[in-house]
């Protein structure tokens, strides 16, 4: 637990110190986002009605934009040789560098998307499942994306390689996500899928932290 | 008392065969130094001792049980202290920042200051690291060994960029630690100042047989 903390602790301290990460995610996001209305037109039934998968996908593309410098700053510095050969379990490691990842980059997307909500028109009843939705699912992005940013590692081309691997692993989370908000718009129930969407973040928590792990291990013996 | 000593070791890496049958062994307060041509195996033999890479062949223990480094890694990463290549030194965090951060992970008790000082890094203490000169970054990675007592230090080149006087700190660090009945490998080829040391010439390992290559 103490090698969590002080792993967590510097990955925030070196995010906050370097600044410009987070920035750019939450940038990126805006940006996407705000291109659709451009692409689609002003008419604004059509922008409430792909509002919630718009900010979806556009948070999909964020999260994924910041994966690849998850463990490659630590592989190019030498960091991460050094981090497997301490006495400490590399899976809680893994679960600490996501959580900070997901902390600097999960977490401003959530906070931006009613901003962004508002301007795609999205009905007023669609927030509060929206933020639950993008709370329960961004978390499981940042670990699945864990995943891939283990296994590019030392690869050329590394960020293109990681959008293939990653982006139909989001798919699951994507579909829930989208249509959590959609029942709420339809004035339908829509705890089944927020329940999806916890059940995916419980498995991939459950899963990921291993995986990602045991790829570091390679990417470093091999 | 704690040994370490490998037996019939051999090593695959790159396509080739980079040593064969090599034997080592360390008591309490040895030293064995690494000598070979460049690609002769020195890192990828401490890599091994480290137990990052599994070796081909042999194995390599400690005391006399009959288990290998590699069946319990993180009880062999607990006594072990590796210092390869790479200085790991984050550009935006502090020298007391970048060792102090290794240190937690080992231990709640260091002595960061204290293995600051040793290395003579003492006034950059609150400079971020990417005001750092290479030499300087060199003592900060040797400072995170410092700071946690660990019974085996296996040293990778530590003398590269290293000043005179480093040079003769890190001296001074080996011989106490070899006092306390610690043990060190290192490979270099510089010459170290270190009294009574065993040397283990890589190139007597290198396989003659082609049909191996």
């Amino acid at each position: 637990m103490s090698s969590f903390i002080a792993i967590l602790s510097r990955d925030l301290n070196l995010a906050y110190r370097q600044g410009m990460d987070s920035v750019m995610v939450v940038m990126f996001f805006v940006i996407a986002v705000v291109l659709f209305p451009f692409g689609v037109g002003p008419e604004a039934n059509i922008l409430a009605r792909i509002a919630a998968g718009v900010i979806w996908v556009a948070a999909l593309l964020a999260s994924m934009l910041s994966l690849e410098r998850l463990f490659d700053a630590d592989y190019e510095d030498g960091s991460l040789e050094i981090l497997i050969l301490q006495p400490i379990t590399l899976e809680i490691a893994v679960a600490a560098k996501v959580t900070a990842h997901w902390l600097t980059t999960g977490l401003p997307l959530i906070i931006a998307a009613p901003v962004l909500a508002i301007l795609l028109n999205l009905p007023a009843d669609g927030f509060a499942v929206l933020i639950s939705a993008l709370a329960l699912g961004t978390p499981s992005l940042s670990l699945i994306g864990a995943i891939g940013a283990a296994l590019i590692l030392g690869a050329r081309r590394g960020g293109v390689l990681l959008s293939l691997l990653v982006l139909p692993l989001y798919i699951p989370v994507l579909i829930f996500g989208v249509s959590a908000v959609d029942a709420g718009l339809g004035g339908f129930p829509f705890k089944s899928h927020l329940l999806a969407l916890g059940g995916l973040l419980l498995a991939t928590l459950a899963l990921c932290p291993w995986v990602s792990a045991s790829a570091l291990k390679q990417a470093l013996r091999s | 008392m704690p040994s370490f000593s490998g037996q019939g070791l051999g090593c695959f890496r790159g396509g080739r065969l980079v040593f064969e049958n090599l034997a080592f062994a360390l008591q309490p307060g040895n030293a064995l130094v690494l000598r070979g041509p460049n690609g002769s195996g020195k890192s990828t033999l401490l890599r091994l001792m480290a137990g990052l890479i599994q070796p081909l062949e042999g194995q390599i223990k400690w005391s006399d049980s009959d288990a290998g480094i590699t069946d319990d890694p993180d009880l062999h990463y607990g006594r072990t202290h590796y210092v390869g290549h790479a200085d790991a030194v984050k550009p935006v965090l502090t020298v007391t920042e970048n060792v102090t951060f290794w240190a937690r992970l080992r231990s709640p008790q260091s002595d960061v200051a204290g293995a600051i000082d040793k290395l003579g890094i003492a006034p950059l203490a609150d400079i971020p690291g990417q005001f750092l000169s290479a030499g300087q970054k060199r003592r900060v990675n040797l400072a995170r060994i410092l700071a946690v007592p660990a019974n085996l230090w296996l040293l990778d080149e530590p003398a590269t960029a290293l000043d005179v006087d480093a040079i003769a700190a890190l001296c001074d660090a080996i011989a106490e630690h070899r006092a306390a009945g610690g043990m060190v490998v290192a490979s270099t080829h510089q010459n170290l100042a270190l009294t009574d040391h065993a040397v283990l010439h890589l190139s007597d390992y290198i396989t003659e047989d082609p049909a191996l290559v």
